[in-house]
């Protein structure tokens, strides 16, 4: 009750304060007049009363002030009057203004944008119901050196599926599927990313279709009728969002299917091996041929787990463990894998983005930290330059805690303008990532919410709280108060300040130093990257896919056919150098990998085998692409169906088949389906992707051997962009079903595997060049600062005869010093942070003598720049001015 | 009479709310009525009468209301409210500790 008429006080004094003052008035104005009129029947004149009455008053207006000090809200009073005093001031110099607050909206949007990021891809839940229950299994090859995290094969998952029965549920996905859409209703031809999963898939993440069904057990058996479920994007984009499509047929690689539902548009599932671009989802059971779904060996899809209440991820991968051992005792094959491991299914999503964007965040700290380091020392220099009026203010009864507050007030309104100026820059900056970075898992979930709009008001409180107490710190009541003595030429006080400059000078220094480092590892990195040897020239090629559906090529000669119509058609525009045709062209993705042992070579032991690529090409692809033939000779034209049993192999093969000996004439034999091949030729390595290492590689004829999927490769002498469209009518006039996609050249591949490199390294260059800027306006303000402390003493020295490049040798040491600190402290805490990125680093040495070197010189280069122009004006002073200063 | 005596500090809250037990009053009439009661020796100072009453508000123990006065004009009538009896028990409580106290020092001189 109580605490209620309190509140309510509160609020009537706070809200209705022009109210409450004229009731206060009203007050004091009975008061008089009783008085007044007690006067006046004492016998006084009306005049004599009133004066009585005021004299016996006292001063109306004093007391109207402390009565209104009494009101609870009266701090709220003085704080409006501070505040507006603060914004004042900071109006009349806008140019001190406007940098203090693009300062720390630099710092606080870039905080904030990568806050967002951390936030919203790597720490916020899966939008799944209960996601802490949702882990993804994979299989290990224990000792192995390879992947840790690899795809499981359908035989084991039903093995563990059967295992895990009471503790989890389990769903397979194979992710990296794709079809040709038909064309159909006057709609072009494509080819779509699908997923193909066990019919509980959806029901395991705990997601329904927005419309229709999801798939029962009797869609994924093979011989269901087939059925399809489309994304909500893929929805709205063909179908323009008919809902009558449910229950209509679509033609996916030749082949009627049946649409059973549709996904809600904000349905995504993305884990390590993608899934998040699939456009449609088909069950597995009735996709995968039977001896896919019962082999060890193949291994085409990610185990799902929902566990029970009361299991846990390492109780279920146990469980599994024992498992994985039983079949890998049983069916000891070389592809078989021996364990099993899994992570959350969050982690498996965003795993390979944890190490570059807390790198980032950290990155984005440090520019944070050195914007309100550089924001403290401004306001410092500011306080620094009205001593004087401070010190007059605290001499005249200027409550020093005033004087206080106005300094974090001062503090608090730039950072708060520099916070929301931030918000708006990480929200354009987060627009552009959204926009350029489409292929980075659970980008969709990024956007700016409570939780980010928390972090900006707290941002903005630290610092205000860390610039202004830094700076109401700086100027301690003696020293203000000594300001009034201080002649012009006493220099302790302000040799004190300079000196917390300097501190926060080193910092910066040290901090700008560690990015700077971090920057020059990632970039060197990223150098390597764009200069690694694909194996071939990456100039003017050009690549086209497409995939022969085998409901209509149901022969290899009808398959053999049509390539080599395309092949001499594509050959014969004016322009094209040369085509080829490969099933994955260099640079441009993994292709498949087969085990193979050499037929002349004593049998391997049981549980091993040579990995090798597995590639199809024709006769003219290797001369096509300007691949060097090292050995031997490649196909000919009649090496072809039945006589293709022909290899040839990279050096990479060679050296891991035929250690020491000639290939040339010799056998390889596949593991998967026992063909043998004669060793014909040796050409070089090329690789499959770039930030990869090189894997032997055997090229088969592709004119048999069952190849559909194919990469046409057009190389000419310039402009090879422009036969795109040429080639892709060809393909449309031999067949106007067949869908080409994946149109681009090799440098582009290049350009796109090398992205998240260039992105990293840019970003954190880009913070560094800003943490640099601001070291050295850091700089460049204190020594400027200090200079024009010792204006009168620097003129005494010239005047008395000190040799200018003297003076300015001096002046500029003692502007370097802490910059020769900083860069001592930063070299020694990169080489401590460095080790944290090294993951993210491509053949670069995180302690790399160059990068650290090439650091400290432009550390010092940007340091005395900033130096030498204050240290230049000091050394050019008129002796006679500068004395007459004050 | 020379200077009015120095009130201690926290005594005028007390005159106040112990004034203020038996009627509700206006800040000139509480003045005079400490001032009758106490046989003319407390002269209350408005410059401290009025932040007092403002402030016993503040603290919720009095509560103002305007309404007609004995002379026929508006002015803000105070009052006691339970809390601020309870305060006032509280305080009187001390001071007659505190004012025994002090007689047993200054009696014994």
């Amino acid at each position: 009750m109580r605490l209620f008429s309190k509140l309510r006080m509160t609020l009537v004094s706070v809200f209705r304060r022009s109210h409450a003052s004229s009731h206060l008035d009203d007050e004091i104005r009975y008061h008089l007049e009783r008085q007044i009129e007690e006067n006046i029947s004492a016998g006084m004149s009306p005049e004599d009363a009133r004066s009585a009455a005021l004299r016996k008053f006292g001063n109306p207006a004093l007391l109207r002030d402390q009565t209104r000090d009494a009101w609870t809200g009266g701090w709220l009073d003085s704080l409006t009057r501070d505040t507006k005093y603060v914004a004042r001031s900071l109006a009349r110099t806008p140019g001190f203004t406007s940098i203090a607050v693009f300062i720390i909206a630099l710092g606080i949007g870039s905080n904030l944008a990568l806050f967002t990021l951390v936030h919203r891809v790597l720490l916020n839940p899966l939008p799944y119901p209960d996601p802490d229950q949702l882990v993804s299994i994979y299989e290990h090859e224990s000792g192995g050196n390879a992947h840790a995290h690899m795809p499981v094969d359908a035989g084991s998952f039903s093995e563990w599926q059967r295992a895990s029965q009471g503790v989890a549920d389990m769903a397979m996905v194979s992710p990296f599927q794709g079809y040709s859409v038909s064309a159909d209703g006057g709609k072009l031809p494509e080819k779509i990313e699908a997923t193909m999963c066990s019919w509980n898939f959806f029901s395991i993440l705990g997601v329904n279709p927005a419309l229709g069904r999801s798939f029962g057990p009797s869609d994924d058996v093979p011989s269901a009728e087939a059925s399809v479920i489309l994304s909500g994007s893929f929805w709205r984009r063909r179908y323009a969002g008919d809902p009558s499509i449910i229950g209509r047929k679509i033609w996916l690689d030749a082949r009627p299917y049946t649409v059973i539902g549709v996904m809600p548009e904000s349905f995504v599932y993305s884990g390590a091996f993608g899934g998040n671009t699939a456009q449609v989802w088909t069950p597995i059971a009735h996709e995968f041929p039977p001896a896919l779904m019962t082999t060890f060996e193949d291994h085409e899809a990610i185990g799902i787990a929902r566990l029970h209440a009361g299991t846990s991820l390492q109780a279920l991968v146990a469980r599994l463990q024992g498992v994985q051992q039983q079949i890998k005792a049983g069916h000891p094959g070389p592809a078989v894998h021996d364990s099993v491991i899994g992570r959350s299914l969050l982690d498996d999503a965003v795993q390979d983005y944890k190490t570059p964007l807390y790198a980032l965040l950290a990155a984005t700290g440090c520019v944070l930290l050195i914007a309100s380091m550089n924001v403290a020392s401004l306001l410092v220099a500011r306080i620094a330059s009205r001593r004087k009026e401070l010190a007059i203010r605290v001499a005249l009864g200027g409550g020093w805690l005033r004087i206080m507050r106005e300094r974090i007030i001062e503090s608090l309104l730039l950072s708060v303008a520099g916070g929301a100026i931030g918000l708006a820059l990480a929200w354009a900056a987060l627009q552009w990532l959204m926009k350029t970075r489409d292929d980075m898992n659970r980008i969709e979930a990024i956007h700016i919410g409570a939780v980010e709009i928390g972090f900006v008001i707290l941002a903005v409180a630290v610092t205000a709280l860390f610039a202004g107490l830094i700076s109401a710190f700086s100027s301690k009541l003696n020293d203000v108060l000594s300001g009034l003595q201080d002649s012009s030429r006493s220099m302790a006080g302000s040799r004190a300040r300079a000196g917390l400059r300097r501190t926060l000078l080193v910092l910066e220094v040290s901090l700008t130093v560690v990015l700077l480092i971090g920057a020059g590892l990632l970039l060197k990195s990223y150098q390597r990257l764009r200069t690694t040897d694909l194996g071939v020239p990456v100039d003017n090629v050009l690549t086209l896919h497409f995939g022969l559906p085998e409901a209509r090529y149901k022969t290899a000669v009808q398959r053999v056919a049509f390539f080599e119509n395309v092949l001499s058609q594509v050959r014969a525009i004016p322009g094209v150098q040369s085509a080829g045709l490969v099933n994955a062209a260099p640079g441009q993705g993994y292709g498949g990998d087969d085990l193979v042992s050499v037929v002349e070579h004593p049998p391997l032991p049981k549980g091993t085998g040579l990995d090798l690529q597995n590639r199809g090409a024709d006769p003219g692809y290797f001369a096509a692409i300007h691949l060097p033939l090292l050995r031997g000779r490649v196909f000919t034209q009649d090496e072809r169906f039945d006589r293709a049993n022909v290899v040839v192999i990279s050096q990479k093969a060679a050296e891991m088949c035929f250690p020491g000996e000639d290939p040339i004439g010799k056998h390889l034999k596949l593991g998967f389906n026992g063909r043998v091949g004669e060793v014909i030729g040796v050409v070089g390595d090329t690789r499959w992707n770039i930030t990869e290492p090189i894997m032997g590689q055997m090229y088969w004829p592709v004119f048999g051997n069952d190849w559909v999927n194919v990469a046409l490769v057009v190389k000419s002498p310039a402009n090879v962009s422009s036969f795109a469209m040429p080639i892709q009518k060809i393909i449309g006039a031999l067949d106007p079903d067949l869908p080409v996609s994946g149109v681009g050249t090799l440098r582009e591949a290049i350009a796109k595997s090398t992205v998240d490199s260039q992105f990293d390294s840019l970003l954190i260059l880009a913070f560094a060049v800003i943490a640099l800027v601001l070291a050295a306006a850091g700089l460049y303000g204190v020594l400027t600062y200090l200079v024009t402390q010792r204006t009168s003493e620097l003129g005494l020295r010239i005047a008395l005869g000190a040799r200018r490049d003297q003076l300015l040798r001096t002046v500029l040491f003692d502007g370097i010093r802490p910059a020769l600190l900083g860069l001592f402290l930063g070299l020694i805490g990169s080489a401590a942070a460095v080790r944290l990125i090294r993951s993210m680093l491509y053949q670069t040495e995180p302690l790399d003598p160059m990068v650290f070197a090439s650091v400290a010189a432009v550390l010092l280069a940007v340091a005395t720049l900033a130096c030498m122009l204050p240290a230049w004006r000091a050394s050019r002073l008129d002796p006679m001015q500068a004395l007459r200063t004050e | 009479m020379g200077k009015p005596s120095d009130l201690l500090q926290g005594t005028l809250d007390l005159l106040i709310l112990k004034t203020l037990l038996l009627e509700p009053l206006h800040g000139w009439a509480i003045a005079k009525r400490i001032q009758q009661l106490s046989g003319e020796v407390l002269q209350i100072q408005q410059g401290s009468l009025y932040p007092a009453l403002h402030r016993l508000e503040q603290q919720g123990w009095i509560k103002a209301k305007w309404a007609e006065s004995e002379t026929g004009r508006q002015a803000k009538f105070y009052a006691l409210t339970a809390a601020g009896r309870s305060q006032l028990e509280k305080e009187a409580a001390n001071w007659n500790r505190l004012s025994a106290a002090i007689n047993l020092v200054v009696g014994e001189a």
